[in-house]
């Protein structure tokens, strides 16, 4: 019995624990998303308190639907965000494949050299890349941040992936090749389909600080036509005075793609987990 | 037609130590091959080599008379069965037939056709939708088969294919697969450790070890006659008893030794090249060993151990010089422990190996059993 009561309480003391951080993870996004549907003098009275039938209000909504970039902000995001993501995910397979199935020679230093890319941050090189967008005439153009995208997500996407391929049994890759199959085909109809759990992951974890950076659309793509969500509602901030309704709006309807595309890869991550479990 | 012929084929991964020292062998169409060996004699490697998924460092290997070695394993035009299946998990039983014949463009109804035949020859006609999670290891291993049914290759690969299945079920698919050999005439080479399914499954055996070939025969030869010592105890279970002793008289029609405690036996053996002194191995199988004395060489021991089999029972019997043997007796009949046993043994039935491991050529082999049964 008392044996019984222990595991409860070990139990509880985790949920509790995830709870706790569950809370504080979610707190600020709450916020954000009920004052988002409050005018502007009960967020300031009470920032805290639901809105009500007094409280409630679209204006923040309005406005941002009114600005006419607003769409053409959010455009820009889901081009850059899913084009990356694309190339990130497709390239790094390949790249992985290659030096997980292939040895060659060089083939462990560049495995190191990607290793690298994950401890060194790219914003370090911010500069240089500036330079290279202003001769090659790409700046204020999308493809400026898809390219530095797809060079940051690169290396943890190889490094996931590859592991994942090199759990493979080897004897899958050989049915396939006895069966005829091109080394292409493998890759894109027998490996592919089984590392896609593995993939969902990497899209998960890729895709999230492309959509929410500020840094880089901020320096690379900062004209009007290009600009990203996250750049986007900078205008609502003002120096002397902002716009917190437009602000909280803009920002809550900013969270809902990356959460559609959020739950379309947890769905397959899912998937992934309990095809393991059972074997 | 699909004739293989294998020319003093090597393998050496550094290239100073050769893992398979120049294999030489024919495979006739339609013979079923099987490479048997303790783990590590390179009899997988051989069957990858076959199969092109293993590259070829010397000699040369010939498919219908056509040098093959630098072919990948696709146009070779053979199929494989691995130890694990090997199906691929996310396509159902119809797709993984079909994948192969897809990629080499075979049109739909074509592929409709060969998937249905194999699938009706395997019994597998049911399962065509299923996952492979979804089938249990005896129906994956059919499938992995039909797979390469499917294919009409020229020559069939199996590498270690019922290792993986419960004992029952390991019997019920090695007759299957007998009797596919039967009923697609197919060329196939089969690979296992395990001498039961070597003796049961193949036209021609081809024992090996150490990289090398040891002996390539009908199992009834290699039963019969092995060449060497390494055959003789590898095949036949339990193993063969092997007496030490040195030649006291020697002729091309029988061989004298006198063994280790003194007695002197007699073997019906070619020994014309064996000269007196020199030391001998003498091998006897259990089921040779008679529980009586209606033999001309004679042992008598103490039982110490019985394996009771039913229809038989393996008898462990220490000899009065204190080597161990085992004896096959009749099963039904009461044997106590520290019981003393005569035996006995014609002298047609011993097997007798020079210094080297070298056999000296049986005279009259086989049809053995003592009137008694």
């Amino acid at each position: 019995m008392q044996h019984k009561a222990t595991r409860y309480a070990g139990s509880a003391f985790t949920h509790v624990i995830l709870a706790g951080y569950s809370i504080l993870a979610l707190f600020p996004i709450v916020l954000i998303a009920i004052n988002a549907f409050k005018d502007r003098a009960s967020i300031f009275d009470s920032p805290l308190s639901l809105p009500n039938s007094e409280s409630w209000s679209l204006i923040g909504f309005e406005k941002a639907m009114k600005n006419a970039h607003f769409f053409s902000f959010f455009g820009n995001s889901m081009i850059v965000t899913v084009t990356s993501l694309f190339f990130i995910l497709l390239f790094g397979a390949m790249a992985a494949w290659a030096l997980s199935e292939y040895k060659f020679r060089g083939s462990r230093w560049l495995l190191a050299f990607f290793a690298f890319g994950i401890m060194v941050p790219i914003r370090l090189g911010t500069v240089s890349i500036l330079q290279i967008m202003v001769s090659l005439n790409l700046v204020n153009t999308l493809t400026a941040l898809v390219l530095v995208y797809i060079a940051q997500g690169l290396p943890l996407a190889i490094m996931i992936l590859s592991e994942f391929m090199q759990q493979l049994p080897k004897e899958l890759k050989e049915a396939a090749r006895c069966d005829g199959v091109g080394e292409f085909k493998i890759f894109f109809q027998v490996i592919l389909p089984l590392i896609r759990p593995a993939v969902a992951t990497v899209a998960v974890f890729t895709m999230v600080p492309i959509w929410n950076d500020l840094w880089f659309p901020l320096i690379l793509a900062p004209g009007e036509e290009t600009q990203t969500i996250t750049l986007g509602v900078q205008q609502f901030i003002g120096q002397y005075a902002t716009d917190w309704n437009a602000v909280l709006a803009s920002l809550s309807l900013a969270v809902l793609p990356v959460l559609v595309l959020y739950m379309f890869f947890s769905r397959q991550l899912i998937r992934g987990i309990t095809a393991g479990a059972v074997k | 037609m699909s004739h293989v012929s294998l020319k003093n084929l090597k393998k050496s991964y550094d290239g100073k130590t050769d893992v398979l020292a120049g294999i030489n062998l024919e495979i006739e169409d339609g013979e079923f091959v099987v490479l048997v060996g303790p783990s590590g004699c390179g009899k997988s490697t051989l069957l990858r080599m076959l199969s092109g998924l293993e590259a070829i460092s010397g000699g040369d290997l010939e498919i219908d008379h056509a040098r093959v070695n630098d072919l990948p394993p696709a146009q070779r035009g053979i199929a494989m069965v691995f130890q694990s299946y090997a199906l691929y998990p996310h396509m159902n039983v119809y797709k993984n037939m079909a994948f192969g014949l897809k990629i080499h463009g075979a049109s739909k109804d074509e592929i409709d056709r060969r998937i249905k035949h194999a699938a009706s020859i395997l019994k597998i006609d049911h399962l065509l939708t299923r996952l492979p999670r979804e089938l249990s290891g005896g129906q994956r291993q059919r499938v992995a088969i039909g797979r390469a049914i499917v294919r009409e290759p020229k020559l069939f690969l199996f590498d270690e294919p019922l290792s993986n299945l419960d004992a029952a079920l390991r019997v019920q698919t090695r007759l299957e697969i007998a009797k596919l050999h039967r009923d697609l005439n197919a060329t196939i080479v089969y690979v296992t450790h395990d001498q039961v399914e070597a003796m049961t499954l193949g036209d021609k055996i081809v024992v090996m070890h150490d990289g090398h070939i040891q002996q390539a025969g009908t199992p009834l030869e290699l039963y019969q006659r092995p060449a060497n010592l390494f055959v003789a105890t590898f095949i036949g279970s339990p193993k063969m008893n092997l007496l030490e002793g040195v030649v006291a008289e020697a002729s091309a029609t029988e061989l004298s030794v006198t063994l280790a405690g003194g007695q002197l036996l007699k073997a019906e053996v070619d020994a014309s090249r064996a000269t007196v002194g020199d030391r001998v191995t003498v091998g006897i199988r259990a089921e040779h060993l008679w529980e009586n004395n209606e033999g001309s060489e004679r042992f008598t021991g103490t039982v110490n151990l019985v394996e009771h089999l039913g229809e038989a029972n393996y008898l462990y019997v220490t000899l009065s010089t204190g080597q161990d043997i085992v004896v096959r007796g009749n099963g039904e009949r009461e044997v106590e422990l520290g019981q003393t046993l005569n035996m006995s043994a014609p002298a047609a039935s011993f097997h007798v190996f020079d210094r080297d491991g070298q056999a000296f050529h049986r005279l009259k082999p086989g049809n053995l059993r003592s009137s008694k049964g």
